[in-house]
């Protein structure tokens, strides 16, 4: 990183793990060098009426490159990561090869780096091709530094390969992450089953093929001692089952995303197909509990389950329309938006936790000290903005927040003492 | 009337004025040359994504007896996802000039996301198990015509089969419920959708419990497909439990007529012949199909000239 003469962040309010406190950050050379009142010298960034954290984290994005380029790129959802507040993205291993090779792990992060706008973090596939049938080869990816290993798109089906995998992956120390769908029970799946699912004549997705693969791996976990991590839990019982497993001692953790925190069931009514998405959007109940969930800690982080989707891929019916929505720019204004909870809280879902899970906690979602790594964020916690598509940064348009009023903006984005965003603007 | 895309979206007021105009069409079906000027100039096509050459054929000759002109765009969904999205294929057409979309798709919900993408009216021909109104409109004015009634208060419809994947019994649940009718629903539990307790029906797992009651029995196809996917063990025990046999005929009451939306699975849900059913309402069910959409179609398409275009089908 090119050294840019020192920073100082003026006027803001610092949150980090220990809460909240008005001070200056200063920033030289990629790292924090003061933090104070009334700092002085170098290059002066207005941070009034904000909040300086350290950069989110978000353990949950497809960036699809490579493969379906025409989606997203590495860069192109980088830059979304950037003007959302992020400084590191774990990226999804459903690209075309998918991330079950050294080699496709090592290209992903060289990307990353070329890019240079976040920490593009690689995930890998627990089994080859994430076809479920036999193990990836976890060790030597582990051994490059893969630190999570997931199917996503996909669960894990088989329970004797998984429980292979957490016997496999303890001895390596990673974490495994599922995507919880027994897919037997949502073939055709479109949407929630729920009171309205079939007088809308769509095949229904019960909240239990989740749920199953939930009690199954917090099992399994009970036995291989695996720590388990839960991918964009969508249902109350979900959040129950992970409750128990957590007050048993299990070392488990769990994610939701923005929009099954903000969007119900009834979206789908419209039969506008940038609302389908895996798992689906769920009732007023499963809201209400997954928002208690992440404010009483059972859910540990806010993921996005970014997933860009070319236009022409989303104007197809609604059973041929692929799964997903974008988040990676939504995030924190729909975080703000839905949950009761104070900065310190929003802070810790956001970025001090899922740093710790995708084992990137030396260089992101660190308190803000003298020595730590400058990836921060400055956001305006009550701004009020509209998400426009046209001026999103990701290639795809897939948002459901369009002409949404959004509360909570991100000012500046710092990724290793280099803006990325600055003023709300893109840098490169 | 812009678009026809669910019996809910008509409501009961356009229910019955469709219904009203599907009379004078019959009457011009009467007639020695059946065919009225109304469409002139008009242009309908079908956009039938999944096969159903009843349905279509039905459509066509109702816009060719008002003189509409028509086209026909079959495609397969497979070659619709070498490249083109759906919107890219309505827009092209709709650039041709077209009037009105008849569309049919596997997937719920395409008549009202084509319906986005095109000024064009979209008349729903069935999508996915949601609705098939013009069914619906056949079957209430089927009925309407050989009970002699306006209304169906104090009726029975019984519906028996496959009610979860079927577009037919939802529409007709909404049309007969309008109508006053009292709707049961009978089928195995795993035909039944999940959502089925906030419906405003009736239900019941057997067959025979129901039919002294019933007024209006209508059969479901079931498609064997069902069996591979673990809804009924085999069709000679749905045959045994949901089929209609001489010894349930016997048990309806005399005036109970049979209605089916076809094509019909003869040793299936239908174990007696049709024809030896001394009320069936199968053969009006085909014919008063043209009737019914040459109602829609005029309907939509005739517009604020609708008034005085009624002359030309009016004798």
């Amino acid at each position: 990183m090119t050294p840019t003469g020192r920073v100082v962040l003026q006027g803001g309010r610092v949150v980090d793990s220990r809460g909240e406190r008005r001070a200056d950050v200063a920033v030289d050379d990629g790292v924090v060098v003061e933090v104070g009142e009334h700092l002085v010298g170098g290059r002066v960034i207005d941070a009034t009426n904000c909040v300086v954290a350290p950069g989110f984290v978000d353990l949950h994005a497809h960036l699809r490159e490579p493969g379906k380029e025409e989606a997203e790129t590495i860069e192109t959802g980088s830059r979304a990561g950037a003007m959302g507040g992020y400084t590191a993205l774990v990226a999804m291993p459903n690209t075309d090869p998918p991330h079950d090779s050294v080699a496709v792990i090592n290209f992903v992060r060289e990307q990353g780096k070329r890019a240079g706008l976040v920490d593009v973090v690689p995930s890998g596939c627990i089994t080859l091709g994430r076809n479920g049938e036999a193990l990836a080869p976890m060790a030597e990816l582990a051994a490059v530094g893969v630190r999570i290993f997931t199917d996503d798109g996909n669960g894990v089906q088989d329970e004797l390969l998984m429980r292979h995998a957490m016997e496999y992956g303890k001895g390596l120390g990673i974490t495994l992450a599922q995507h919880c769908e027994v897919a037997t029970l949502t073939k055709g799946a479109v949407m929630n089953e729920c009171q309205c699912c079939t007088s809308l004549g769509l095949p229904g997705w019960p909240s239990i093929a989740e749920e199953l693969m939930v009690f199954r791996d917090i099992e399994l976990a009970r036995l291989t001692g695996a720590r388990m991590h839960f991918l964009h839990l969508s249902t109350a019982r979900s959040v129950e089952l992970v409750r128990a497993a957590k007050r048993d001692g299990l070392p488990i953790t769990a994610e939701v995303t923005p929009h099954h925190l903000a969007l119900d069931e009834t979206r789908l009514a419209t039969f506008d197909t940038v609302y389908k998405v895996n798992p689906p959007l769920r009732s007023p109940a499963d809201i209400a509990a997954l928002r208690a969930g992440v404010i009483d800690g059972t859910i540990d982080a806010i993921a996005t389950d970014h997933a860009p989707h070319p236009r022409r891929d989303k104007e197809l019916s609604l059973d041929q329309a692929p799964f997903g929505m974008l988040g990676l720019e939504t995030a924190l204004g729909v975080a703000l938006g839905v949950l009761q909870v104070d900065l310190t809280h929003l802070v810790r879902v956001m970025s001090i936790n899922p740093a710790r899970i995708a084992g990137i906690a030396d260089r992101h979602g660190r308190d803000i000290d003298t020595g730590a790594p400058a990836n921060l964020v400055v956001f305006d916690p009550t701004v009020a903005w509209q998400v426009a598509p046209d001026s999103l940064a990701s290639k795809s348009r897939n948002t459901p927040y369009v002409g949404m009023t959004l509360r909570g903006k991100v000012r500046h984005t710092m990724f290793n003492g280099t803006f990325t965003v600055l003023d709300g603007a893109a840098q490169r | 009337m812009k678009h026809l895309r669910s019996i809910d979206e008509l409501g009961h007021d356009g229910l019955v004025r469709l219904l009203n105009l599907t009379q004078h069409m019959v009457e011009v079906n009467r007639r020695p040359i059946p065919k009225v000027p109304a469409l002139r100039g008009r242009t309908v096509v079908s956009l039938f994504f999944e096969d159903s050459t009843r349905t279509r054929l039905s459509f066509e000759t109702a816009a060719k007896r008002l003189s509409a002109d028509t086209m026909t765009f079959s495609v397969s969904t497979s070659s619709v996802n070498k490249g083109e999205s759906l919107r890219d294929t309505v827009e092209t057409i709709t650039d041709m000039g077209v009037d009105a979309f008849v569309i049919r798709h596997k997937s719920t919900g395409t008549p009202w996301q084509i319906s986005e993408w095109t000024t064009a009216s979209v008349v729903n021909a069935g999508d996915g198990w949601h609705q098939h109104p013009t069914q619906a409109l056949v079957d209430c004015f089927t009925v309407r015509e050989a009970l002699g009634v306006e209304r169906f208060d104090g009726l029975t419809l019984t519906i028996v089969g496959d009610i979860k994947h079927s577009r037919v019994a939802r529409s007709n649940i909404s049309a007969f419920s309008m109508l006053g009718a009292k709707v049961v629903l009978v089928a195995p539990p795993t035909l039944l959708p999940p959502d089925v307790a906030h419906w405003p029906v009736e239900v019941s797992n057997r067959l025979d419990d129901v039919l002294a009651r019933t007024d209006i029995l209508y059969m479901l196809r079931l498609q064997s497909e069902r069996m591979a996917q673990g809804h009924v063990p085999n069709l000679r025990e749905y045959a045994e439990l949901f089929g209609l046999d001489a010894k349930r005929v016997a048990k309806l009451p005399t005036r109970a007529v049979v209605m089916h939306p076809g094509p019909m699975n003869r040793g299936v849900e239908m174990l007696v012949d049709p024809s030896t059913l001394p009320n069936s309402l199968i053969h009006q069910q085909v014919s008063n199909g043209v009737a019914v959409r040459m109602a829609v179609l005029f309907d939509l398409l005739a517009g604020e000239s609708s008034a005085a275009n009624l002359q030309q089908v009016t004798p």
